[in-house]
C-alpha cells in the first residue's frame, strides 16, 4: 500500500510538471490518471519502503549527484579525445568486475553510473554471484580485482550507503 | 546574461552531439560505437535541454525541458545496456584488436 501511495505522488508530480502552469481541470484528470496507474502497477515500484524514512540516505544521494555529474563530464571529454585523435587510441575489451551490492535498485544505479562514466559500458549483470561484465574502451587491467578497483569503487561506497540495508 | 549562459550550454551540447555522431562513424564495432553514442549524446542533449531551460525560465517550455532531461538520464544507459547485451547474445563479434572478452569466456 505504501508503495502505491509513493507512486501516486510521484506520478502526480510528473503530471503537474508536464501540464505546467497548473489549473484545476488538468489537476483533476491528473488525480484520476495517477490513481489508476498507481492501482495497476504500484506493487512493483518500491519493495522496501522503510528505507525511505532514513534522512541520511537523502543526504548521501545529494552527495552522489555532483560526483556523478563530474564523472559524466570527464567521460565525455575522454571519449571526445579518443574520437578526434587521428590514431584512434583505443584498446577495447570486456572485463569482469565484482560488486557487493545486492538489491535491484542499487545494481541498476551502479550499472547506469558505470555506463555514463569514462570508457565503460555495462553489458550484463550476474546477480547471484555479484559480477558485472563491463565493456571498457581502454583496458588497463584484465584482472578482476584491479579492474574492480578502478571501475566500481568510485560509486559503490556511496550507493551502498544510499540503497543497501 | 542568462541568455548568453543558455547559448553557451546549447553550443557545448551541439559540440558533444557532433562528437557522438563522429564516434558512430569512426569507431570500429558495436560496443565502442555504443560507448561514444551513449555518453556524448546523453550529455550533449541534456546540455541543450538545460540551455533551453535557462533561456525560457520556469515556463511550460522550460519545465518540460527539465523533465525530459531527467528521463533521458534515467533511460539512455538502460537502452545502451540492452543493446550491448542483445548484440553479444546474438553473436556479434568484438573488434579483432580487442584485448579480452571475459563475457564470452564465461560462456554467455
Amino acid at each position: 500500500m505504501a508503495s502505491r501511495i509513493i507512486l501516486f505522488i510521484l506520478g502526480f508530480i510528473a503530471w503537474a510538471l508536464l501540464n505546467w502552469v497548473p489549473d484545476w481541470q488538468h489537476m483533476v484528470i491528473g488525480i484520476f490518471v495517477s490513481a489508476f496507474v498507481a492501482y495497476m502497477t504500484g506493487d512493483f515500484f518500491v519493495k522496501r519502503t522503510h528505507l525511505l524514512t532514513h534522512p541520511r540516505r537523502y543526504l548521501w544521494f545529494l552527495y552522489y549527484v555532483p560526483v556523478f555529474i563530474w564523472e559524466c563530464l570527464k567521460a565525455n571529454i575522454d571519449v571526445a579525445y579518443r574520437v578526434i585523435h587521428p590514431d584512434l587510441p583505443i584498446h577495447p575489451g570486456i572485463v569482469k568486475v565484482k560488486t557487493s551490492l545486492r538489491s535491484d535498485v542499487a545494481l541498476t544505479f551502479l550499472s547506469n553510473s558505470i555506463t555514463l562514466t569514462p570508457g565503460t559500458l555495462t553489458v550484463d549483470v550476474d546477480k547471484e554471484k555479484g559480477f558485472l561484465y563491463v565493456h571498457w574502451i581502454e583496458v588497463r587491467h584484465k584482472d578482476v580485482e584491479k579492474a574492480t578497483k578502478i571501475v566500481v569503487e568510485r560509486f559503490e561506497n556511496i550507493l551502498k550507503r544510499i540503497f543497501e540495508e | 546574461m542568462i541568455n548568453t549562459i543558455g547559448l553557451v550550454f546549447i553550443s557545448i551540447g551541439l559540440f558533444f552531439d557532433f562528437i557522438g555522431c563522429l564516434g558512430l562513424v569512426r569507431l570500429p564495432d558495436v560496443y565502442n560505437r555504443l560507448q561514444a553514442s551513449t555518453k556524448c549524446i546523453t550529455l550533449g542533449t541534456c546540455s541543450i535541454l538545460f540551455g533551453a531551460f535557462l533561456i525560457q525560465g520556469v515556463t511550460a517550455f522550460g519545465i518540460k525541458a527539465l523533465l525530459c532531461m531527467m528521463f533521458l538520464l534515467l533511460t539512455s544507459p538502460v537502452s545502451a545496456h540492452a543493446l550491448a547485451r542483445g548484440a553479444h547474445k546474438s553473436g556479434v563479434k568484438l573488434w579483432e584488436r580487442s584485448v579480452v572478452d571475459k563475457y564470452g569466456e564465461d560462456g554467455n
